[in-house]
């Protein structure tokens, strides 16, 4: 099983077993339907009730992108197995302000264990690496939330400022600006986040977890907060690595962004280029400890939501998970 | 009498569904996370291959798939006994209480059969018939069926020859 990502104008629909992808000019790719674990849709495509429903009884998700390529939603099969203890569990956890806290600040922990292990590959960071450190020890004294955000926030801030040092001058960072991103590496660090928070958003569908109730970010935030505070420890694991390499290989080029009045964004071939990375990423392997087995950076993000089950049901306390090769 | 009436009282708060007795002799810590709804997704091929077994093998049989209280739900029924197919005698003392329950649950309802375990794959099959031994037997799984469901969290993480095949290999140990 594996994502299937749509770039082209066109239509995807069923027949019989087999979804079709079909581009303006008429080309057709047939994928059979065990395949697809994910379709991800950044063309302008048309797609009727007749595959939705397929797709919900084949429990498939589509994410949806925009035209500059952000997340904009999702067609989620209508949950299959949900355990009601589960979630009223997820739910005292929000509620109750030390068990919220100890969540939050694992995912900010997790995060800044890859943060660091991302500036300790380059040099002269070493300055940034012991600012954010003591934004952690700062964190840990504090126990609100609010507090929390903050440190998580500066400590971020200064990480987005190491990029200049990593990254070729063509790409510099001024600040990080996500609404809209305003110059190519902001418009590259927001779609590969994006790509991040979908992909954890598909790996907690297939688990029992409530995607809406989450500990770091507040659950009003966005609609599935719960994926944004895990793909807080993937974002540097995964997305950032990527952007590195993409940009220090001039792989990517200025050409690949376009700008519009307000955004800038990148363009169809950068998309295609960040996802090929992306991809290839995700299904990268690695041993694992415990399991004695070979397992993919994917299932990583799935295990960080199993992982934050066994909390929850009191089984095994939650620890971040952190890179150790 | 009263002891019967007894009996019947305690049978309606401790039945349970013939899968839960079945995971209690397989894993107790399964049971207990099946129970709260914390299942795997099946798209283990395993569980395929069974469901295809059970569809297939045997076409003529006149009742398959006996749902009853929406608790048990008998694979085939003959006239005198009812049967199980399964891919594997793998777990064959889980397969076996599952089948004793369901011997001692139709029994409660007045039906006395004996039950069949087929095991096309293998060219096999066992007998399981409901003795006095096997009726306690499958009353004091359902009291540990209800003992283990009742606790507050999962049974702790034992490993068995088996984790590495069970669906929840990667939740218990990932
Ligand atoms: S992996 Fe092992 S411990 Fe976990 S549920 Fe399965 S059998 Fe039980």
């Amino acid at each position: 099983m594996r994502n299937y990502y749509i770039f082209s104008n066109g239509r995807i629909r069923r027949k019989e077993n087999t979804v079709y992808i079909e581009n303006e000019q008429g080309e057709k790719r047939a994928i059979p339907i065990e395949d697809i674990d994910t379709i991800h849709v950044f063309g302008e495509v048309d797609l009727n009730t007749k595959l939705l429903n397929f797709l919900a009884q084949q429990n498939k998700i589509v994410h949806f992108y925009n035209y500059y390529g952000f997340y904009s939603g999702s067609f989620m099969p209508r949950d299959r197995n949900v355990s009601g203890e589960l979630l009223v569990k997820q739910v005292e956890y929000y509620l109750d302000n030390e068990k919220r806290f100890y969540l939050a600040y694992s995912f900010v922990e997790g995060a800044t264990f890859h943060i660091l292990r991302n500036l300790r590959e380059y040099k002269n960071t070493e300055n940034f690496q012991e600012k954010i450190r003591t934004e952690m020890i700062k964190a840990l004294e504090t126990n609100t939330i609010n507090e929390l955000m903050g440190c998580e926030g500066r400590a971020r801030d200064i990480y987005y400022e190491a990029f200049n040092v990593i990254l070729k001058p063509e790409f510099f960072i001024d600040k990080r600006q996500k609404r809209p991103p305003t110059n190519p590496i902001n418009a590259l660090i927001s779609f590969a986040n994006s790509m991040i928070y979908s992909t954890v958003l598909s790996e907690i569908y297939h688990t029992q977890l409530n995607p809406t109730i989450s500990y770091l970010h507040e659950p009003r935030q966005r609609r599935y907060s719960l994926s944004l505070d895990i793909a807080e420890i993937f974002k540097p694991l995964i997305a950032d690595t990527i952007i590195f390499k993409l940009v220090n290989n001039n792989m990517l080029k200025i050409e690949d962004f376009e700008e519009d009045v307000n955004y800038c964004y990148l363009n169809n071939t950068g998309r295609k280029k960040f996802i090929k990375e992306f991809d290839q990423k995700l299904a990268t392997t690695i041993k694992h400890r415990k399991l004695k087995r070979h397992v993919s950076y994917r299932s990583l993000i799935r295990f960080e939501c199993y992982k934050l089950i066994k909390h929850l049901i009191n089984d095994e306390l939650y620890k971040p998970f952190k890179a150790w090769w | 009498m009263a002891e019967d009436i007894i009996d019947i009282i305690n049978f309606q708060s401790l039945k349970t569904t013939g899968i839960k007795v079945n995971y209690l002799y397989v894993c107790e810590r399964k049971l207990w996370l099946f129970d709260r709804g914390i299942q795997m997704e099946s798209t283990s091929d395993k569980v395929l291959i069974g469901k295809l077994l059970g569809e297939d093998s045997y076409p003529r049989e006149e009742k398959r798939d006996m749902m009853i209280d929406n608790l048990i739900n008998i694979d085939i029924v003959g006239n005198n006994e009812i049967r199980e197919v399964k891919y594997s005698n793998r777990m064959y003392n889980a397969d076996r209480i599952q089948l004793l329950y369901y011997l001692y649950y139709l029994k409660q309802l007045g039906i006395e059969k004996k039950g069949i375990i087929n095991y096309p794959k293998m060219r096999k099959r066992e007998e399981i018939i409901l003795t006095d031994d096997g009726a306690r037997e499958v009353e004091a799984a359902l009291v540990r069926v209800k003992e283990i469901v009742g606790m507050d969290k999962p049974p702790e993480l034992q490993k068995k020859p088996y984790c590495t095949k069970c669906a929840y290999y990667e939740f218990c140990f990932g």
